[in-house]
């Protein structure tokens, strides 16, 4: 793509999603939906982040808020029960530690070149709260 | 189904009752517009017709006209027939959604009733928003009557939404010299003005769910300019030809013929003015009362203003001996458009014309056959002196002391 000359790409400032049709697309997986090079799903904007949500299995109840409101589809999710966070496309915005209802939370942010286990490891303890 | 009008052979129509019957008969998807004088009828009529069942379309009122055009826009992306109208500063609130509109290559047609620009206020028509719109990547046509503005609306719609083409439309006419001066129009009946612009095939629209597409996509430096390229490309050598294919196409359904230039006692012509819109009327009239006194005159109109006719033009113009430009809009600091396009267009030629340049019209001033007689007499006395024998440019009609330049 990068070489095409000026009469080599279609018409009009459009790009094209998929690479050939595609029926149906909500219920395709996004992994398995045939996204072509303009899709921004294949390109990976991880370096527009400098701080990183990590993701705690042992507390998450599988509420799907963080789901529901991450603005750039990154948390990943399949029947309803939490997977992950999508590094190639999260930009750090914290929204999903922000909506997540766990004590202690199931989402933490931390600086981009935290170590994930040793985040793990030194996770924080359930607080008490006051009566 | 969109109810049928029966017209007469011949109806009594000012140019912006033409445009609206033309957008009836053509059965548009969306019209997005916000009226402003002089093009207002345009819009009201064919909000009537929508209203009594005449066109099975939406019509969508907008906060202003750069609202109208970016509904446009969203219109035909979306994969529809979609025309608007407006008018001086209208379209010049429009401008930045025009390029929008031609760099996403969508086919809209915009009925533009000449006006000019503000300030100070005029509604009157002179060209300033025409020229305001020449560098948009817009095609423009240009009608000089009521006839010409319906009938160049079918040949815009066609033009535009061909697969090969795929740029936006203006029909440019005078305001109120044009578009509030009731004349005889031949019209054609529905069923055939329908058919010779034929249903709209869309082309990668955004309705079309099993390819999903994003219009108005960023470029930076690494494609913008393979973009605009291939634009001017498509403008510069795809238009033409199916223009002229549209030309020929609707004389021979309608036995009215048009051309990419107007030529009138041409040949064989000492001096020829090359002017737009209801200018050409007033000249070609004055050329056949000088040429019946011996004087070899003749009119060059400019039938399409983008993309600029080139060869047609240089063809017209090159045996001719002294050539003048009359350009109804203030060049603000430079000479007129029109003198600047046939100097690029003839200084390459093989024969050498004496061009001048003539500023008339402003606001609507009248240009009086007085007056084109005038300027005949000059562009003769140029012809005969193989130079210029005035100023370069030369203002035409106006009160106070001779105004001219270079």
């Amino acid at each position: 793509m990068e070489n095409n000359g000026w009469n080599d790409f279609e018409i009009g400032a459009m790009l094209r999603s998929f690479e050939k049709p595609v029926s149906g697309v909500a219920t395709i997986l996004q992994e398995d939906r045939p996204y072509s090079p303009n899709n921004s799903f294949t390109a990976s904007v991880a370096d527009w982040r400098i701080e990183k949500p990590i993701f705690n299995k042992d507390y998450c109840i599988d509420c799907q808020f963080c789901w529901i409101y991450c603005p750039d589809i990154s948390i990943i999710s399949r029947d309803k029960k939490m997977v992950g966070v999508d590094y190639d496309h999260c930009k750090g915005c914290g929204i999903c530690v922000e909506v997540c209802p766990t004590n202690p939370k199931s989402l933490l942010m931390f600086e981009e070149r935290a170590d994930e286990e040793a985040m793990l490891a030194a996770w924080p303890e359930k607080e008490t709260k006051e009566k | 189904m969109a109810e049928k009008m029966e017209l007469r052979d011949i109806e009594v129509w000012d140019g912006n009752m033409a445009a609206s019957q033309a957008m009836r008969q053509v059965q548009i998807d969306v019209v997005a517009a916000y009226p402003i004088t002089p093009s207002t009828p345009i819009v009201e009529n064919y909000g009537s017709f929508l209203a009594n069942g005449y066109v099975d379309g939406e019509f969508v009122m907008v906060e202003s006209e750069h609202a109208a055009m970016s509904g446009c826009v969203g219109a035909s992306a979306a994969g529809g027939r979609v025309a608007t109208a407006t008018s001086s500063q209208g379209f010049a609130l429009m401008v930045e959604v025009l390029y929008q509109a031609s760099g996403m290559r969508l086919p809209i047609v915009l009925n533009v009733v000449n006006r000019a620009l503000a300030a100070p206020l005029n509604v009157n028509g002179d060209h300033s928003d025409m020229y305001l719109g020449r560098d948009s990547g817009w095609i423009q046509f240009d009608a000089y009557n009521p006839q010409e503005a319906y009938d160049l609306n079918f040949i815009a719609f066609k033009v535009a939404e061909d697969h090969d083409v795929r740029l936006p439309a203006m029909v440019h006419q005078d305001g109120f010299m044009t578009s509030h001066t009731a004349q005889g129009v031949h019209t054609l009946d529905d069923d055939t003005a329908y058919n010779f612009v034929g249903e709209f095939q869309p082309m990668n629209d955004m309705l079309d769910l099993d390819n999903p597409v994003t219009h108005g996509v960023q470029t930076e430096e690494d494609w913008h300019f393979e973009h605009k390229a291939r634009q001017h490309n498509d403008l510069m050598t795809k238009v033409f030809p199916k223009i002229e294919a549209a030309f020929d196409a609707f004389e021979k359904l309608t036995g009215r013929r048009y051309n990419l230039v107007e030529t009138y006692n041409v040949e064989d012509a000492d001096a020829v003015v090359v002017c737009m819109g209801t200018s050409v009327e007033t000249a070609v009239e004055v050329s056949k009362e000088l040429r019946a006194e011996g004087k070899k005159v003749g009119v060059v109109g400019i039938r399409v203003f983008r993309p600029w006719p080139f060869e047609a033009i240089r063809d017209a113009l090159k045996d001719v001996k002294a050539i003048g430009a009359l350009d109804r809009s203030s060049p603000n600091g430079t000479v007129g458009a029109l003198f600047n396009e046939l100097a690029g267009t003839l200084i390459n030629g093989d024969t050498k014309n004496v061009l001048s340049n003539y500023v008339y019209g402003l606001g609507g001033r009248d240009l009086t056959k007085a007056h084109l007689r005038e300027i005949f007499g000059e562009l003769l006395a140029n012809a005969e002196a193989g130079a210029l024998t005035t100023p370069t440019q030369q203002f035409v009609g106006l009160r106070g002391p001779k105004l001219s330049f270079l």
